[in-house]
């Protein structure tokens, strides 16, 4: 009877917790479903309308910003590019540092690594200003580049994948060395494949870190051509539905990159145990 | 011009601890060598210099008549089997076989047929597409031979591979390792500390204490002609008895006993050493035993007692025969075998 009632008890708990998370989301997307002028006069809505093609079509192809220049297809391809180049960038810088860091025993190994530690403690907004004189002398305003390289350097990434390399036993780098495997090699056919889990793991990380930049992006770009969805969600004029539906779809690319990589991740960790 | 050839090889780590002291060895094509001594004396750093994985501070190895001091492990054409098979978890037994070879650039077909007969040989092709987390112990032992034998290196070593595993897979991998070593007929080196693995796996024994190899020779010329205290203390189980004695004009007097007519010159504090072993009973014997426990083994019996001096002492007889604790044993060296030592310096003098 009590392990009946703690379970349904902690069942309760669960779906109030859920509900609070899910219901306004719930609410923004059945709203984003009808037309303006149903939400004006009969407020948010609980059930889904029949405007939802009209809506998301338009907000996706509608020509926004001052000069009407960018659509939000743009700006997701934008945020794609940019959360896709700072998870790529700052997995390969990191995957490097921590490995030389572990491995080429140099004297200062400990002090470079608490040296790139410290960064964590100057955030982006401390040397925004620096950061962007450099990229504007290097004429790099305005690009791709400049988006995604000043934040591609993840000192919490060095410092997982160094923790890992720590655990990696010397045996199994003295077998490879007598295998005929070089520093490459064993960096390419031993950790990788070895810290694929943490990979992956760092990857969804610095992806959603890369999509939910505001501040940096702003100021970097000047082009319309450059927006990016967090920055659109600022930007966004229209109607209240229009709203509703790009806030809706600016959800979707990171929640379908952990959905497709939950899977890899959670395979991962169930075959190296 | 022996095959492997160590000369005044030392070590000396940063922090200015000597492993290995001015070690010369040469080990002929073929043998088994085995290196034994206590943890922390050097075997395996000794082993790890072979293999090019500590760098040498002092002295040249050179290996089938090359100077291999300052060549690259990867290019030295030794394979090493690990303590903890150092296996590479992320490939299956196929690969990790195949791996050496892949790096070597030989060719898909030649790998197969290598790493086939290989599996054949060790039995375990069956497990070939497993990965090492699914095989047990003496599985992941025979991969990690495999590994070393698909490569056909000039030389083996082993760094205690066998101390992982339970005791009686310990016995049946160690008469494999024997029996392949001998089908295989490469050159090994084995390090252990366990002096029953290196009698039996040895044709040479170097016996090492603190850096510095101590004894080299057959096992059994090393267990029936100690040069050393140390040496004599480590090969044989049990140990061998050691009891504080003096020698004066050939005559020596340990405790409430005499041996007259040594074969020594020596005169002075000395270690009169006796195996269990090498004792039998008599009446009227030469060392009385007041006996403590006995420990029934089947085939033997370990008896421990005191002498006259509360001196603990071992003596191993027959399983057939009855020994009560409490009685007293009247006990005669077998054959003059005993062994004495200079207590100041542990140099064998008879």
């Amino acid at each position: 009877m009590t392990r009946l009632f703690t379970s349904s008890f902690s069942h309760i708990i669960l779906f109030i917790g859920i509900s609070i998370m899910v219901v306004p989301v719930w609410m923004i997307f059945a709203s984003s479903t009808h037309t303006s002028s149903f939400i004006y006069s009969h407020g948010l809505q609980f059930f889904i309308g029949d405007s939802f093609h009209e809506n998301y079509l338009r907000v996706l192809l509608y020509q926004g910003g001052f000069f009407k220049e960018i659509t939000a297809l743009k700006m997701f391809f934008n945020s794609f590019i940019m959360a896709t180049g700072v998870a790529l960038l700052s997995v390969f810088t990191s995957l490097m540092a921590a490995y030389a860091l572990v491995y080429y025993r140099t004297k200062y190994a400990t002090f470079l690594f608490w040296l790139i530690f410290v960064t964590i403690l100057v955030p982006l907004e401390l040397r925004i200003f620096p950061t962007y004189s450099v990229m504007a002398k290097l004429n790099l305003v305005n690009s791709y580049f400049g988006l995604i390289v000043p934040i591609s350097a993840s000192a919490i990434a060095t410092l997982f994948f160094r923790q890992f390399y720590r655990t990696v036993p010397d045996e199994l780098l003295e077998s490879a060395k007598l295998d005929g495997a070089n520093t490459w090699r064993f960096f390419i056919d031993f950790l990788v494949p070895l810290s694929k889990t943490m990979i992956i793991a760092m990857f969804i990380f610095m992806f959603v870190f890369g999509y939910n930049q505001y501040l940096w992006p702003l100021l970097v770009t000047s082009s319309e051509q450059y927006w990016t969805v967090v920055m659109g969600l600022k930007m966004m004029s229209g109607s209240i539905v229009h709203r509703f539906a790009f806030v809706m779809m600016s959800m979707v690319p990171p929640v379908l990159i952990i959905i497709i990589l939950q899977k890899h991740f959670i395979k991962g960790v169930f075959q190296d145990k | 011009m022996s095959f492997l050839d160590l000369k005044n090889v030392t070590k000396i780590y940063p922090n200015g601890t000597k492993a290995v002291h001015e070690t010369s060895l040469s080990i002929d094509e073929g043998e088994f060598m085995v290196f034994v001594g206590p943890s922390g004396c050097g075997k395996s750093t000794l082993l790890r210099m072979v293999a090019g994985l500590e760098d040498i501070t002092e002295g040249d190895i050179s290996l089938d008549g090359k100077l291999i001091n300052q060549v690259d492990p990867s290019e030295r054409d030794v394979a090493m089997v690990f303590q903890n098979y150092a296996l590479y978890p992320h490939m299956n037994v196929y690969n990790n076989l195949a791996y050496g070879l892949k790096n070597r650039g030989i060719d898909k077909e030649t790998i197969e047929q290598k790493v086939n007969d290989a599996a054949k040989l060790l039995q375990i092709s069956d497990f070939l597409q497993r990965k090492p987390s699914m095989l047990s112990g003496g599985q992941r032992q025979r991969v990690a031979m495999g590994r070393a034998i698909v490569r056909n290196p000039k030389i083996f070593l082993f760094d205690e591979p066998l101390s992982n595993l339970d005791a009686k897979l310990r016995i049946q991998m160690r008469l494999e390792i024997k029996k392949l070593q001998q089908k295989v007929g490469v050159t090994s080196i084995f390090v252990t500390h366990d002096q029953v693995e290196a009698m039996t796996l040895a044709d040479r024994l170097a016996v090492i204490n603190n850096g510095i190899i101590e004894q080299l020779g057959t096992p059994i010329e090393i267990y029936d002609n100690p040069k050393s205290l140390f040496v004599a203390g480590f090969i044989g189980s049990p140990q061998m008895n050691f009891l504080d004695g003096n020698i004066k004009n050939k005559t020596l007097s340990a405790e409430g006993f005499e041996i007259k007519d040594i074969q020594s010159d020596f005169n002075g504090d000395v270690i009169l050493g006796i195996r269990p072993e090498h004792l039998s009973q008599t009446e009227n014997g030469l060392i009385n035993l007041k006996v403590d426990l006995v420990e029934q083994l089947g085939s033997d019996n370990l008896v421990y007692g005191q002498l006259k001096d509360k001196k603990d002492f071992c003596y191993r007889c027959p399983g057939n025969q009855t020994i009560e604790k409490g009685s007293n044993l009247s006990l005669n060296i077998e054959n003059n075998k005993y062994y004495i030592f200079d207590k100041s310096t542990g140099k064998r003098v008879n």
